[in-house]
């Protein structure tokens, strides 16, 4: 049900990211989707790879200090209103986004968000219960790789 | 620039005693304060263990015999072991400025008292204060001994002293304005932050009446010296000294202004290479140590200061028999001094200890953009106390501000840094990088 996140701390310093990159595709490792949070300092760059063990792997190698999380990815009704549909059913539960960001493949109606929920459990049962569509890794793949 | 001329004044006689008379008069009270100090348990031990009794020491030429006193020393004495008189017969204590552990206590007697009065009226005396001036004291008042120091040597000169204590700028430049005072006393980088407040409100100088102002508590330089004079068109003053040793009253310019003339009455001062101990050559940079002459509650042998500065033996052109010392320009420890706190980087090393998930590596960086000091902590980044969410990041850097601040008293910068990105060292770590010293 949970997809595996990568994330990376990134020290906001130039050829910063370069380098993250370089390493990644010595390896062949194809980034499927990517989010950055940056502060002045520093950032985290969230990265979907489906090699996520072996990208974690030679990223610490590398000396980045890299580490997996868990998030969602939700099938969202591509419409206006989509989005704002699943916020409810997490808001009436009590559960807040920690942080979100789009998949930018499109699948007829429906768009790919992926969620970092506060209580990722919680999170999974109320939009379950309100029938949200929750791609497992097998599905994403599937979908991000055509 | 200042228009206003400082004369040359001289408070008392003990500033222009001839040499040998000076020395005949150190050799007698050096005599008496070896004596005092049988009544203080850790020098009794010191100088059993040194071999020494109070009856071989008689010359100036003794003083070397005696065993090193250290702020190390100190503290293991805390609160009270290094008293040499019953606690009935002291009127106030004090204590080492800085940070929030213990401090280092000191005690004075009456007689202590006046004779520190004495000596800070001297300083300042040599720095243009008379009588007919009010001067306004922007030191701390409390244990640190710079607010009270300054405020009693100031009324013993018969000046009008404003005690405005530190802190609160536009009161302090209202009370400078409306009561026309001819004097400032307080911190240079606290006087900057006075200049700054001036400029931004755009108030003239013809509003001020300010004509010099006396600096002590914290290292400075040349530049920061001719900064502060061009923009507050005032004379500046330096003035020397420590809790340990009396408080400030130490030294103190004249109105030469080249070094700071030591009262030798008062203080036998030596200039020691840190590493052998040995005295260094004349006129060379070493570290201060000072011995008490006339202090009756805790006298104190060979203090090593960890202050380096140089001594400059030559006599001066104002009169004055007394040596000189020149500005503080280091430590001889890793001791620093950041907005006036004193700092150890290892007090930084054990607040982060206190964070779970932070490395033992960091680096404190240490800047004056413009006026006043910016610490900034690197810390590595670790997969412990990596996340995901930019929330707990943040609430990270908090902790260790939290930490750091429970630690130090200082609120510094935190920057979260790659691994492995600090650099490593074999040896003795260099964890600071202070680029203050560049800037002037």
């Amino acid at each position: 049900m949970k997809l595996k996140q990568l994330s990376v701390f990134l020290e906001n310093k130039p050829g910063r990211l370069r380098e993250l990159c370089a390493v990644l595709a010595e390896r062949e490792i194809n980034i499927l989707t990517l989010s950055l949070a940056d502060t002045e300092q520093f950032g985290i760059l969230r990265l979907i790879v489906k090699e996520y063990d072996k990208a974690k792997a030679v990223l610490i190698e590398k000396g980045f200090v890299a580490k997996l999380t868990d998030v969602l990815a939700v099938n969202v009704n591509d419409q206006p209103g989509g989005l704002s549909e699943i916020l409810k059913i997490e808001e009436d539960s009590g559960i807040s986004v920690e942080y979100m960001y789009a998949f930018t493949i499109k699948n007829g109606e429906n768009s790919i968000l992926l969620f970092r929920f506060d209580d990722m459990d919680k999170a999974v049962d109320a939009l379950e219960k309100a029938n949200v569509n929750i791609l497992n890794s097998i599905e994403f793949y599937q979908r991000a790789e055509g | 620039m200042s228009t206003f001329v400082v004369e040359n004044r001289i408070w008392d006689k003990a500033e222009t005693l001839p040499r040998h008379e000076l020395v005949a008069l150190q050799s007698a009270k050096l005599k008496e304060t070896v004596e005092r100090v049988q009544n203080v348990p850790f020098y009794k031990k010191a100088f059993s263990e040194a071999g020494i009794t109070p009856e071989k020491i008689n010359s100036l030429d003794d003083l070397q015999r005696l065993p090193f006193t250290t702020k190390a020393d100190l503290r293991e004495q805390y609160p009270l072991n290094m008293l040499a008189v019953d606690r009935s017969e002291v009127a106030r204590y004090h204590g080492s400025s800085g940070t929030t552990g213990k401090p280092t206590m000191v005690a004075y007697t009456q007689n202590d008292l006046k004779v520190w009065a004495n000596l800070c009226a001297r300083f300042l005396t040599g720095g243009g204060l008379l009588p007919e001036h009010s001067v306004q004291i922007a030191f701390g008042y409390g244990l640190f001994t710079g607010g009270f120091g300054l405020h009693y040597g100031a009324e013993r000169v018969g000046a009008s002293v404003i005690p405005a204590a530190a802190g609160n700028t536009p009161k302090q430049i209202m009370l400078m304005m409306d009561m026309q005072v001819d004097a400032l006393v307080c911190t240079p980088s606290y006087a900057l932050t006075l200049s700054e407040f001036i400029i931004q409100n755009d108030i003239p100088r013809s509003a001020l009446n300010l004509k010099y102002a006396h600096f002590g508590g914290e290292p400075w330089t040349e530049g920061m010296r001719t900064r502060i004079e061009d923009e507050l068109g005032i004379l500046c003053f330096n003035n020397y000294g420590l809790s340990e040793v009396i408080g400030p009253g130490v030294s103190g310019e004249c109105a030469v202004r080249d070094g700071m003339h030591i009262s030798e009455d008062a203080f036998i001062v030596e200039c020691i290479n840190p590493d052998t101990l040995e005295p260094v050559e004349p006129g060379e940079e070493g570290e201060l140590v000072f011995t008490s002459l006339c202090k009756e509650a805790m006298p104190i042998i060979r203090y090593r200061t960890r202050d380096i500065a140089a001594l400059k033996p030559e006599p001066c052109t104002c009169g004055r028999t007394t040596i000189r010392m020149d500005r503080v320009t280091g430590r001889s420890d890793d001791m620093l001094i950041i907005k006036g706190v004193n700092l150890y980087p290892s007090q930084v090393e054990q607040a982060l200890l206190r964070v779970e998930g932070t490395a033992p590596h960091y680096l404190i960086e240490i800047d004056r953009p413009d006026r006043t000091d910016v610490a900034t902590i690197k810390v590595e980044m670790t997969d412990k106390s990596f996340s995901s969410s930019m929330k707990e990041l943040q609430e990270l850097k908090e902790k260790i501000d939290h930490a750091v601040k429970g630690t130090t008293g200082l609120h510094m910068n935190i920057e979260l840094v790659s691994p492995n990105s600090l650099e490593r060292f074999i040896g003795k770590a260099q964890r600071v990088i202070d680029k203050r010293k560049l800037n002037d």
